[in-house]
């Protein structure tokens, strides 16, 4: 109007429309009389105020709120029930620069997420919290929450909450205060102007200090949700007042950045520098296509402690070197120790859809037991490679080759029964031929540190390709019943 | 102009879903919900058009982001002045 001039208009961190459906763009779809709107308005003149709307990442909730990224004009992520400060978490520390806020309802954070909100506060996450707490799950119907006041009743608890059943309503500003590391906590309340604008000042208070990098802050409203409690908006606020505060009485719960103790830094790399390039250099992620490796599918199985684990996280590495894609899949449980422990394999020019392998290529068992076990899953033209100069009496696998190498008495005459399993290895990408063995001995060289160790597994190597080499007569018939592949 | 309100509220018909925050809120009791319902058949808000003191009461209760826009009378005097501090002085009135 002519000689007046706006004071207070919607934010410029809100959306002009919003998209999520066709019609009345210009309605967020909360109900009448909702806290959620009064909380947006607050979260979104906070950022203009702060000037880091460019920089906020809002972390929509399941609830009643989980369309917020339909309304903030900011980076949005939407997550699982609950875990909004997990996330919160990643989002942060990946980009400590940007402004990160959780915004969860209390069926979302006190109760399946109650795990996650005490953890990050106990990591002093340079986050911020918005808790928005009407005692009720609001989108879900009307169920009892764990912030539901004794006595309240809810579709599930239909004769009103009770103590000795359902427990007494969860405090969630005064659970974190017992922790030492979040910087602010505070209670405030939507029930009218007075209070929201001391909930105005608190969310500001709380972006500020993330912005100052202060720590941890978490602000809790207290809301009305005149559509459950069925009642009119206007007396839901009060009720909000009168009621649901007895039970959770306003205040600040913490209000100083925690002293820590100094830890031990972390070095601290830039991505290039752990790609070790130089900065701005361009890092070429097209696969290279080697034709000597060979797309391969294996199971490796023997005793728990033999190294069958350690073998196959070796061919993976190897195959991850050379660029393909590879999967290693191991088996885990009580059987490990001295019992049977197996793994699966996979090298792969294309995508791998599953790590688990019910018919493998090739079968490495390194003891009677597994070669029994699983010699007669090998498809059909595979291999199976066993650990033994010949194959025990009665064994068949008429569908795959068989290459008996004796990796244990090999790797026994070098001083190691220990490197059983790389001496296997060798004999495996000689036979097979998938990968070169200088990617074996480059892995290696990688993953060993101490170099005696390392100096016996290159001979191993060596040995474990020598025996194939000169030991194993090409057709050799290895077979029992005198089957040659 | 003594008789000029000091301030204005426009409401957003289109937006406003009729709650009745707002009139329940507003100190000088100037809104109020129309008798009439609108095509969304709520009873919106209004403005009597007289009273508005520009305090943004009405504005910070109202559940929905843009449906309230209040207004203040520039003072003749400082007209010419760029309205820099205006929202502060706002905040500190309304507390």
């Amino acid at each position: 109007m002519e000689g007046y001039q706006v004071i207070h208009e919607k934010s410029p961190a809100f959306y002009t429309r919003y998209e999520r459906k066709a019609e009345m763009q210009n309605q967020t779809h909360y109900c009448p009389g909702c806290g959620h709107g009064v909380v947006h308005k607050l979260i979104a003149e906070a950022l203009t105020e702060l000037g880091v709307q460019d920089r906020a990442v809002l972390v929509s909730p399941v609830g009643c709120s989980v369309f917020a990224y339909y309304y903030f004009d900011v980076g949005n992520v939407q997550v699982a029930h609950g875990r909004a400060p997990a996330a919160a978490t990643a989002l942060k520390r990946a980009n400590p620069e940007s402004i990160v806020m959780a915004y969860q309802g209390d069926g979302d954070l006190a109760a399946i997420g109650t795990a996650e909100i005490i953890h990050a506060a106990n990591r002093g996450e340079n986050i911020c919290v918005f808790f928005v707490n009407n005692s009720i799950y609001g989108m879900t119907g009307g169920q009892m929450a764990p912030t539901t006041l004794v006595g309240q009743r809810s579709t599930t608890s239909p004769w009103g909450r009770r103590s000795h059943n359902e427990g007494l309503p969860i405090h969630v500003c005064e659970l974190l205060a017992a922790l030492e590391t979040p910087t602010y906590l505070e209670r405030v309340s939507l029930h009218d102007m007075k209070n929201i604008m001391k909930a105005k000042k608190a969310v500001k208070k709380a972006l500020q200090i993330q912005k100052d990098g202060g720590g941890f802050s978490l602000v809790e409203f207290l809301s009305p949700c005149p559509t459950i409690m069925k009642m009119d908006p206007v007396v839901c606020r009060k009720w909000v007042g009168e009621t649901l505060m007895k039970t959770f009485p306003l205040g600040v719960f913490r209000d100083h950045k925690p002293e820590l103790p100094v830890d031990a830094k972390f070095p601290h790399k830039t991505i290039a520098e752990a790609l070790e390039v130089a900065d701005g250099q361009t890092v070429d992620l097209v696969p290279r296509r080697h034709h000597h490796c060979r797309d391969l599918t294996v199971k490796m199985a023997g005793f728990g402690g033999q190294g069958i684990l350690l073998m196959g996280q070796l061919l993976a590495e190897m195959g991850l070197r050379e660029q393909m894609e590879v999967s290693w899949l191991p088996s885990y449980g009580p059987e490990m120790r001295s019992g049977s422990a197996h793994c699966h394999v996979i090298l792969s020019h294309d995508r791998i859809g599953s790590p688990l392998l019910s018919q493998p290529e090739v079968l490495v068992a390194m003891n009677e037991l597994s070669l029994h076990k699983f010699g007669p899953t090998v498809a059909s033209g595979g291999l199976i490679l066993y650990n033994s100069t010949k194959l025990p009496e009665g064994f068949s696998a008429p569908q795959a080759r068989v290459v008996c190498v004796p990796a244990s008495e090999i790797a026994d005459t070098m001083g190691s029964a220990k490197v059983a399993n790389v001496v296997m290895l060798a004999a495996l990408l000689e036979e097979t031929e998938c990968l070169p063995t200088e990617s074996a001995i480059a892995v290696l060289e990688e993953t060993v540190k101490n170099p005696k160790l390392l100096e016996l597994d290159k001979q191993a190597i060596a040995a474990g390709r020598d025996y194939v080499d000169t030991q194993i007569e090409v057709g050799a018939v290895s077979q029992p019943d005198g089957y040659s592949y | 102009m003594s008789s000029q309100p000091r301030g204005n509220v426009i409401i957003d018909v289109e937006e406003c879903k009729g709650c009745g925050l707002c009139v329940e809120s507003c100190p000088p009791e100037c809104l109020e919900l129309a008798p009439e319902l609108n095509h969304y058949g709520v009873h919106a808000a209004q403005y009597t058009g007289e009273g508005c003191t520009g305090c943004g009461a009405c504005f910070y209760c109202c559940p929905e982001p843009g449906a309230i826009t209040v207004e203040r009378l520039i003072p003749p005097a400082k007209a010419a002045v760029p309205p820099v501090p205006e929202q502060e002085v706002a905040h500190a009135a309304t507390l």
